[in-house]
């Protein structure tokens, strides 16, 4: 019913496209389109005082916080280590791209010695 | 696309060159970015952006290529997510497909991860939803500067929001560049790459093996921490930090899901509203 399990991106099913597959994922786009555009939408109808924005404000370090502390705190010393370095290199290059591979290689690294 | 070009209307550029420096011809627009994002920190604690905000193509072109980068990170991500998705039986349409409509990973890699058959659909969509709860969130954030910008252009960027590029836009508005159309331009690079990256990795499933090897499943942390230490505002960005780093964590061991960022950022923008006055 869903593919060939056993051989991924065999040619003869690399194009398959079954049914209620699809339904699924489309199901799961309406959920996160709604996801996507409902929190400005909201914010677009209802009047905001300043004090509100003022939170609103800080949401998107808060967010990005909220997203890592977590994650970090469930990993080990290696994810901490190359989290430092990454704080490390974006601190001195200020270059996203040079931070994330310092990064992804950090964590390779640690990984294979701790 | 009415405010399209930086040059064609001097007289309505003149009177907000004085306030805000993001008018520098299409060339420079580039680096001229990021000189103003290295000053951002600095300034970035005042009220945001009522100077003018337009939605064009300069700023789709700027948002695209400053993307790359983290475009070709997330790449690595979507090769993750189609080795998992070959894992699960999806064929290279049906992955694809998921990446091009769906286009949120966390979200994604779940999904498959909770695929089976029968596929327990209920589960998935609700769960999708759950994960993907935060972009709601998110999008708020963008309001200061969207504000300015029409319906259609705002939720037509909004489709191709993903949480690197979110970051990143939020990063380029509060530099002051003044740039609407930087999360629509980023969005589009990401999806490419999203959706690529997605076949690749459906393709090489058998030859790739386990993506924790290559260190794909840290590129999501390691964008944010380097966007983090880009949005560090000193002092006035302690006290919601703290609060949002406290309650994720807490909530993370307590509930399941991905609950955790919603309420750490809802709890830093309550403690901010309570604190407003002081």
């Amino acid at each position: 019913m869903i593919g060939e399990p056993t051989v991924p991106g065999f040619l003869g099913g690399a194009l398959s496209l079954d049914p209620v597959v699809v339904g699924v994922i489309l199901a799961m786009t309406v959920v996160t389109v709604i996801a996507k555009v409902g929190g400005i939408w909201l914010i677009r109808h209802v009047e905001l005082s300043e004090r509100l924005e003022a939170g609103l404000d800080v949401l998107p370090g808060a967010i990005m916080i909220a997203v890592l502390a977590p994650e970090l705190a469930s990993g080990g010393p290696a994810e901490w280590g190359a989290a430092a370095v990454v704080v490390a290199v974006m601190w001195r290059t200020e270059s996203i791209l040079l931070a994330l591979i310092a990064g992804v290689v950090g964590v390779v690294g640690f990984r294979a010695l701790l | 696309m009415r405010n399209d070009s930086e040059s064609d209307e001097p007289a309505a550029r003149a009177a907000s060159t004085a306030v805000e420096d993001g008018s520098e011809p299409p060339s420079a627009a580039v680096s001229a970015s990021k000189s103003e994002s290295q000053s951002g920190p600095g300034s970035g604690s005042e009220p945001p952006a009522d100077e003018d905000v337009s939605f064009g193509w300069e700023g789709v072109r700027t948002g695209f290529l400053t993307g790359i980068p983290i475009a070709i990170g997330v790449g690595g991500y979507g090769i993750a997510f189609g080795v998992l998705a070959a894992q699960a039986g999806l064929s290279v349409a049906e992955a694809a497909l998921m990446s091009a409509t769906v286009l949120a990973g966390a979200s994604q890699i779940i999904a498959v991860e909770l695929w089976a058959d029968p596929i327990p659909i209920a589960a998935i969509v609700a769960t999708t939803f759950a994960v993907n709860l935060r972009y709601s969130l998110m999008g708020a954030a963008l309001q200061p500067w969207f504000r300015h910008l029409e319906p259609r252009q705002i939720y037509a960027s909004l489709l191709v929001m993903a949480d690197e590029n979110w970051a990143l836009t939020m990063r380029e508005l509060k530099s002051g560049s003044g740039y609407g159309a930087f999360l629509l331009g980023s969005g589009i690079v990401l999806w490419l790459l999203w959706v690529g990256s997605t076949v690749v990795g459906v393709l090489a499933g058998d030859v790739v093996g386990e993506p924790a090897q290559y260190g794909f499943d840290f590129i999501l942390a390691a964008v944010f921490v380097a966007l983090a230490v880009e949005l560090w505002d000193g002092a006035s960005t302690l006290v919601p930090w703290l609060v949002a780093l406290g309650t994720s964590v807490v909530a993370a061991t307590v509930l399941p899901g991905r609950w955790y960022i919603l309420i750490g950022g809802l709890a830093a923008a309550a403690v901010e509203v309570v604190r407003y006055d002081r």
